[in-house]
């Protein structure tokens, strides 16, 4: 086992490292504090700064689970992924949607310790 | 607002391409309401575009031809009289009278009577197989006496005379040129540039007798034989069907010369500034008006006559004519030519820069003054890319750059840079066609105009003859840029270039990743544009597998999975059916699994059938049971080749010539897999009757008794396109040729998203242009794009083949990358007996328990 580094209660694994795509998305089913299980996207953007982002998978504007699968774009010198099918761009450090004010993904701190992805959900 | 009072009576003499200018000037402004307008027209219709009036020949009717309708004047309420000639003008009483006995008074008299051609004296030239080339009528009676013949002669080597050579040429006959003079075009060009303009027009199949003059016509046999003259140099004498004399044009002033009106010493209605005649209410306007001792054979000139013959009729007494610029650019024969200024370099101290390169046929001379700082003349043969530039040094009297002669000099490093629109005056005219100056554009610009296509309708620039559309551009371009508009057709903000640059650079450098291009030539890290555009490069160049390592992450969601998501998350399968044919057995399987894994079927307008409703990890299972049937992808998500449809054809159909499934399955099998700038369709059709509707599509093959046509850059979808016919009547090796050629240019020119539809639109020359780099290998790139096509086709892979195969690629279509659970959130419903995803309002019912 490796040394867990972080040790701030709500972290919890998710995956592994060799999981990860680079520059590209993957998705994680998270079981939540009340129990009901939530799906992540995860980013990997090696070299970038964080190099890890986690947003909800869901895409309320097209309405389906498919965050993970966009395209990462930089958009003014900002990190963003695509969604597949109404290409909305949301921005990847907080979720927060370029086009729509009023649409926001739920963000949440990730972060690699060792080989392990580990990432921190809210009570509630 | 305009007075009422007496109208005047205003009569036009002549309805050529000025006086109907005149006419249509008029017609657009409030002084219209002061005039009674009369018309005399000689000719049997009203004005045509006799500039383009060789393209009569090439197809273009009479109506496409025509200018001023019988109608629009009607509407614009001027009396047209037609095939009524004017012959007598009473300047004491104020009439014309017609040829037809018309009588009719006027207040002010407008001549516009243009020009006709000169016939030397020659012995036999009123022989009825002589000819001049002014009119349509002209036309139609050389075309008559083509018929049966063999040969034809040219009696001119000027401008219009060697576009009466090529279409003498077009007409099937063995064309000649016969030239008094040393040299061709001997008013445009010098020696050097008319010589290799003589060169090149032979090595196009024209023979060209220079110092030449004829000494007589005498009819043998049914057939002309000329005689030249002792001195002429060459032959003889020479054995024609017809001749056509182009030897020059003489001012049409009888009319005025019997009216007693002022001419000049070799003819000419003489003119003054407010192009006026030496009777103060009669005007003279076009190729008939003499001015300064000129008279102006082009249209450009005549026009600005008429605009001011016009205004000074209105009262605007500061209009004025003060001669005009008689710099051109042409194609003749194909070969391009350009003549600025003083292109013989008379002027007192003229220094001269000449740049020849013989092996291309290219030939470049400057005219410059002793100092080398002002631009006074130039000839450009076989190339005219610098002329525009050239132009604007000359005419708005632009300083030259330290070393003039990189103006003309093949662009290397250290080329001068382009002259920068900024550096034109407010002045300068960008079009001459329609008399547009920078400052109107400019003003354009500023009064809200944001486009080229916005500037174009505001001030009608480039919308004539279209050789300033360069210009146009950087002006427009410059000036928006100055107003903080975007206006680049860089790819986006990572790299500052085009589509086209960007695969030249992945081919010259050898680029084989996007981090390696992002480094070397863009910056920051990419985004759903330019990634995307680098991987389909990447693959129409190396054609690597998409979902290889460095590859991955650069494309949309339907390249990544190789499968179309549709809206509920979920994804469609497209297995390839080439052709449209399918066997009983496949068409079983494909029920199967569909069955099998509970997914919607359709069948699609490219023949083929949609399995909907997959969910990503299900992806890789259906594609291992289809390609064990022997199924291949489909690409039906990628930018690339998607079906060639066909009919039956000669197998079955009682109608077909060839057959067309075949055809169908040959091509499909070779391009299927190729990337490009947006997808791309075919079809193949067993005969005329068209079954397959191969006119809209990309690339369209239609059978015929003697092979093939092929047609190019239809488009069906929002904004259907007919296909243009691009070669008839070839075999199946030049048909597959001629698609490897045009699909590889295509690929390696297009934009980003650009349709082959779109990308014919804008490509410079348009069609005839693709045909001269695909049929007549202009650019000598035919072999290398045949190589690269070749290079694709050998190196296909089915994608889903290879990624089944994969252990590492097919965990990439794992749902969630911790578990093997499925996607809750995706329901289906069934309707029609088949499963659709379920609409929000149904997820809430089936999720709350009865
Ligand atoms: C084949 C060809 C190619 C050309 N190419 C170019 C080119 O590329 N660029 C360019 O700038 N220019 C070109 N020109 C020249 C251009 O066509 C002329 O400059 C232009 O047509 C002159 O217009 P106009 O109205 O003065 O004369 P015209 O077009 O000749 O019109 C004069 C009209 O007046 C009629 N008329 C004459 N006398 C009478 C009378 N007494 N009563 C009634 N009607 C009368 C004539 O029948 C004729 O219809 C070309 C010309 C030809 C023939
Ligand atoms: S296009 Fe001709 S050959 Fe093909 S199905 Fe129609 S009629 Fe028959
Ligand atoms: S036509 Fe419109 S609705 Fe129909 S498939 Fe195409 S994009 Fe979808």
């Amino acid at each position: 086992m490796t040394q867990v580094a972080i040790t701030h209660t709500q972290w919890q694994p998710i995956c592994q490292r060799s999981d990860l795509v680079a520059d590209s998305g993957v998705c994680a089913l998270v079981g939540g504090a009340s129990g009901a299980s939530k799906s992540i996207a995860l980013f990997f953007i090696p070299g970038a700064e964080p190099q890890l982002y986690a947003l909800d998978n869901w895409d309320p504007v097209a309405g389906a689970g498919v965050i993970a699968r966009g395209i990462v774009a930089e958009i003014d010198g900002e990190l963003t992924v695509s969604s597949p099918l109404y290409k909305h761009h949301f921005r990847l450090g907080d979720g927060a949607c370029i086009e729509d004010e009023a649409v926001q993904l739920a963000s949440y701190p990730v972060a690699l310790d060792g080989d392990t992805v580990c990432i921190a959900i809210d009570e509630g | 607002m305009i007075e009422p009072r007496v109208k005047q009576k205003l009569i036009v003499i002549g309805n050529g391409m000025v006086g109907h200018h005149f006419l249509e000037q008029l017609a657009a402004r409030p002084e219209k309401e002061l005039f009674d307008v009369t018309v005399f027209c000689a000719e049997p219709r009203p004005a045509y575009d006799r500039v383009h009036l060789s393209e009569y020949f090439a197809g273009r009717t009479i109506d496409d031809l025509a200018m001023g309708k019988v109608e629009q004047y009607r509407d614009w309420g001027f009396e047209l009289l037609l095939n009524d000639t004017a012959v007598e003008i009473d300047r004491d009483k104020k009439t014309v009278t017609s040829a037809s006995g018309t009588v009719k008074n006027y207040d002010r008299l407008v001549l516009a009577t243009g020009s006709y051609p000169f016939v030397p004296p020659i012995p036999g030239h009123e022989h009825e197989k002589c000819f001049v080339y002014r009119t349509i009528e002209d036309l139609d009676a050389i075309r008559a006496a083509s018929e049966g013949g063999t040969v034809g002669v040219v009696v001119g080597g000027g401008l219009l005379g060697l576009e009466a050579a090529n279409a003498l040429k077009e007409l099937g006959l063995e064309a000649h040129v016969v030239e008094f003079a040393p040299g061709l075009m001997s008013v445009q060009l010098d020696g050097g540039g008319s010589e290799l303009l003589k060169n090149k027009i032979e090595d196009l199949g024209v023979t060209v007798h220079t110092s030449t003059a004829t000494e007589l016509i005498e009819e043998v046999d049914g057939r002309l034989r000329m005689r030249f003259q002792g001195e002429s140099k060459g032959e003889r004498e020479l054995l024609t069907d017809l001749i056509v004399f182009s030897a020059g044009i003489r001012p049409e002033d009888k009319l005025a010369k019997s009216a007693g009106l002022q001419l000049g010493e070799r003819g000419g209605i003489a003119v003054d500034e407010s192009c006026r005649t030496s009777d103060e209410y009669i005007f003279a306007i076009g190729e008939c008006a003499l001015y300064n001792n000129f008279v102006y054979g082009l249209v450009a000139p005549g026009y600005t006559m008429a605009r001011t013959a016009l205004a000074q009729l209105c009262g605007e007494t500061s209009e004025v004519f003060t001669g005009a610029d008689m710099s051109t650019k042409l194609k003749l024969l194909g070969v391009q030519v350009g003549s600025i200024g003083d292109a013989h370099g008379r002027a007192e101290g003229a220094a001269a820069i000449t740049f020849v390169d013989e092996q291309s046929g290219v030939y470049k001379r400057m005219i410059t003054d002793a100092e080398g700082k002002k631009l006074l003349g130039a000839v450009l043969v076989g190339d005219t890319d610098d002329y525009d530039q050239l132009l604007q040094y000359h005419l708005n009297d632009i300083d030259l750059p330290e070393h003039p002669e990189q103006l003309i000099l093949p662009a290397a490093d250290g080329a001068a840079p382009a002259l920068g629109a900024g550096a034109l005056p407010a002045t300068a005219t960008i079009c001459s066609c329609h008399n547009v100056s920078k400052g109107q554009i400019v003003d354009a610009v500023a009064g809200g105009c944001c486009s080229l296509a916005d500037v174009k309708d505001a001030t009608k620039a480039s919308t004539g003859c279209g050789g300033c559309a360069a210009l146009l551009k950087n002006v427009v371009d410059e000036e928006l840029a100055a107003l903080g508009v975007e206006v680049n057709n860089h790819l986006c903000t990572h790299f500052p270039f085009t589509r086209q640059e960007l695969f030249h650079i992945v081919q010259v450098e050898e680029i084989k990743t996007f981090d390696a291009l992002l480094q070397k030539h863009g910056s920051g890290r990419g985004c759903e544009i330019c990634k995307p555009t680098a991987a389909s490069i990447f693959a129409s160049l190396w054609n690597e597998h998409i979902l290889k390592k460095p590859h991955v992450g650069l494309q949309d969601t339907n390249d990544t999975f190789m499968a179309n998501m549709q809206k509920n998350g979920t994804y469609s399968v497209v297995p390839r059916v080439p052709g449209g044919e399918i066997s009983p057995d496949k068409l079983i399987v494909l029920g199967q699994v569909a069955k099998k894994y509970n997914l919607y079927t359709k069948i699609t307008g490219g023949q083929r059938v949609d399995l909907f409703g997959a969910r990503l990890e299900q992806l890789p299972l259906i594609w291992g049971e289809l390609i064990d049937a022997g199924f291949e992808t489909g690409h039906a998500y990628g930018k690339s080749l998607r079906t060639v449809k066909s009919c039956v054809g000669s197998t079955w159909c009682r109608f077909g010539v060839q057959d067309s499934v075949k055809m169908a399955l040959d091509i499909e099998n070779r391009y299927k897999g190729l990337r490009s700038p947006h997808k791309i369709k075919m079809a193949v059709s067993g005969c005329t009757r068209e079954c397959a509707e191969a006119q809209s599509k990309d690339v369209g093959v239609i059978a015929t008794e003697k092979g093939w046509n092929l047609f190019v850059c239809g488009n069906g979808g929002m904004r259907p396109r007919h296909a243009d016919l691009f070669a008839t009547d070839i075999d199946d090796e030049t048909l597959v040729k001629t698609i490897d050629r045009f699909l590889m240019f295509y690929v390696r020119t297009a934009d980003k998203l650009q349709r082959t539809s779109v990308w014919l639109e804008n490509l410079e020359g348009g069609l005839d242009y693709l045909r001269e780099v695909i049929v007549d290998d202009k650019l000598g790139i035919c072999d290398e794009l045949e190589a690269q096509m070749a290079n694709v086709v050998g190196t296909y892979q089915c994608e889903w083949k290879t990624a089944i195969n994969d252990p590492e690629m097919v965990k990439r279509f794992r749902q969630f990358v911790n578990t093997d659970e499925p996607d809750e959130k995706i329901v289906f419903v069934e309707e029609r007996g088949q499963p659709r995803p379920a609409r929000n309002e149904e997820i809430v019912k089936i999720a709350e328990p009865a």
